[in-house]
């Protein structure tokens, strides 16, 4: 009897500590949240509030007449990552298909090749000289694409072990004899086969993408080109960056103070919007990546 | 007649398939070879009027300077401790999580935490830094306005008050990890036989026995392998979380300059190109190293998970 107590104890104290640690895993989101809605000079008054007494739209009223900039960037981020994703999707089997084959030559000089760049790296002060002197990538979307995320070792190596565990060699040998070439047993064979590996890398791909900021600190400098992370960067540091803007200036006719920090907020929820909405569909093949990639074959 | 078509594929197969392999060769000879040779930028004074190739050997001077300066001890001491706290502090956490989540056999509610803790692993930097800024800036934040006030304590500039960031970043980063790091606990936990604890329970072992007893002992391997990978990425730094959430905050160079950091700075902002090759390539260096000797380690505990 003792022993189903303690059991049944630890049953219980499992699940309410995880409920308290998914809760302050979730707080800092309430309050961005929360804040978005919040009345300006509530804000001003009283600080971040998780429950404030005041709400208010007016944030969310100021980016929609600023929308311009505001759907620019969402569209440079939607582009970017669509673009980079789709390639480097495309690109990462390709080349994890050819290592998966155990009769093809050149497979273990390719896995090292990959798996090299895993190891040592160059460092960014030759990769910034390469992309800016050489590539002249400075304020083009390609400094968004091309650098760093297009493809790495690690999903490389991901897809071949995917190919090479659950593809079985039959089902090549059989294409072959049917007359099929390399080609077309690789787009139309093995690519629809490997779903649930390409959701798997594509999901990595595309987060890495739509968080990233970085390229764009080291290649961008034309606002033009700014995601919606790079956005809430320079509104961080300069809110009057959106006020410059036309329809600012016609708002701020009526309103007497800017919802500075309303503002910010609430281009923060826009930013995680998407992930939030779309991850719910998604963890399931974010959990197989990440055992994948531990378990490697 | 088996080994002659056998032959033939051999032949035939390798150009189709040189082929699909191209771009991502391309890709990975640009993006990640062509900067590996460019290490030799370390070793000269560049002069863009002269040309990258063109520019003078200095032989060692910039890594002289380097390590003449203050900087070069802060960043190391800084990026060592940080990732020091990180990975006992992280293991412990993560660990904690993948025991308590491996109790919840309802599949709804294990996904719905197992959700809620991932989640913070999944937004960007930049968004982090707002969160953090929510709490912590000196007008309006969260801990000023909401907590200490009330108190009747005094508010805290947070943003230039160096000491208080090993704190802060370390919960940061905690936040941020912990609960993607579980997965790969939680995965192995389920793979233990379950006849083990059903024998231990009938020898009368209570839980606490049971996860000190058997769950963390089958967990060793796992654990101390990627202890010993967390070591050997030791020298390096998540960028975005020294940079950004500290809002890049001159005051707090001194808790929150990394090597990572370092390399920017010199090279974006201070223009100092032969400083910032040298901090770059002495990291590079040196990671490389420990990755092997790492790796050395983990194959003389447990072959099979070595990385080569």
């Amino acid at each position: 009897m003792q022993k189903i107590n303690s059991e049944t104890a630890f049953k219980i104290f499992s699940v309410i500590t995880l409920t308290i640690l998914v809760i302050f895993a979730f707080l800092p989101f309430v309050l961005i949240f929360v804040t978005s809605f919040t009345d300006e000079v509530f804000l001003i008054k009283h600080g971040y509030s998780f429950f404030p007494k005041k709400l208010s739209l007016n944030s969310y009223k100021y980016l929609f007449n600023n929308y311009y900039t505001i759907l620019r960037a969402y569209g440079v981020s939607v582009f970017v990552t669509a673009v980079g994703t789709g390639a480097g999707i495309l690109i990462t089997t390709m080349l994890a298909y050819p290592m998966a084959r155990k009769d093809f030559k050149y497979r273990n000089i390719l896995a090292f090749v990959a798996f090299f760049t895993l190891l040592f790296n160059g460092g960014i002060v030759p990769s910034y000289i390469m992309w800016t002197r050489v590539f002249s990538i400075n304020n083009t979307y390609a400094a968004l694409i091309i650098p760093n995320f297009l493809m790495n070792a690690f999903n490389v190596l991901l897809v071949r072990n995917y190919y090479a565990n659950n593809v079985p060699g039959e089902v090549i040998e059989s294409a072959k004899i049917d007359g099929a070439g390399e080609m077309r047993i690789f787009f139309r064979i093995m690519l629809p086969m490997s779903v649930p590996v390409v959701a798997t890398v594509g999901l990595f791909t595309g987060l890495a993408y739509w968080n990233d900021w970085i390229n764009a600190l080291y290649y961008i400098s034309s606002p033009k080109y700014y995601g919606i992370q790079n956005l809430l960067i320079r509104l961080m540091n300069n809110i009057q960056f959106l006020k410059s803007s036309q329809a600012a200036t016609m708002l701020a006719g009526r309103e007497v103070e800017l919802p500075s920090t309303g503002i910010r907020m609430a281009l923060a929820v826009l930013g995680i919007l998407p992930i939030i909405i779309l991850y719910p569909f998604l963890q399931k093949y974010l959990i197989r990546g990440v055992v994948m990639g531990a378990v490697k074959g | 007649m088996r080994t002659l078509r056998k032959r033939k594929n051999r032949l035939g197969n390798t150009l189709p398939l040189m082929l699909l392999a191209a771009p991502g060769l391309i890709y990975m000879f640009i993006n990640n070879y062509i900067p590996m040779f460019g290490i030799f930028i370390a070793f000269k004074e560049i002069d863009y009027k002269k040309g990258i190739f063109k520019s003078d050997w200095v032989g060692f001077k910039n890594f002289r300077f380097l390590f003449r300066t203050n900087d070069a001890f802060i960043m190391t001491r800084n990026t060592l401790l940080y990732n020091l706290a990180f990975i006992v502090l992280g293991t412990c956490c993560s660990l904690f999580i993948a025991i308590l989540m491996s109790e919840v056999t309802d599949r709804f509610c294990s996904k719905i935490f197992q959700a809620g803790l991932i989640l913070p692993n999944l937004i960007s930097m930049v968004v982090v830094s707002y969160i953090v800024y929510a709490f912590l800036n000196a007008d309006t934040g969260f801990i000023n306005l909401s907590i200490l006030k009330p108190l009747g304590l005094e508010e805290i500039s947070w943003y230039s008050e160096p000491g208080r960031w090993p704190f802060i970043l370390t919960l940061v980063h905690l936040w941020k990890t912990s609960g993607y790091n579980s997965i790969i606990y939680i995965a192995f936990i389920a793979g233990i036989d379950k006849g083990i604890y059903e024998s231990a329970r009938i020898d009368g072992a209570g839980k606490m026995k049971q996860i000190f007893k058997i769950t963390l002992p089958l967990l060793k391997p796992v654990i101390i392998i990627m202890f010993l990978l967390a070591v050997g990425r030791i020298f390096n730094s998540d960028f975005g979380l020294f940079y950004q959430v500290p809002m890049n905050s001159g005051a707090l160079y001194s808790t929150t300059q990394t090597i990572d950091t370092y390399v920017y700075r010199a090279l974006m902002q201070l223009n100092d190109i032969g400083m910032s090759s040298a901090a770059g390539l002495y990291q590079s260096v040196v990671g490389f190293l420990l990755v092997l000797g790492a790796n050395a380690i983990v194959r003389k505990v447990d072959p099979e998970s070595a990385l080569f």
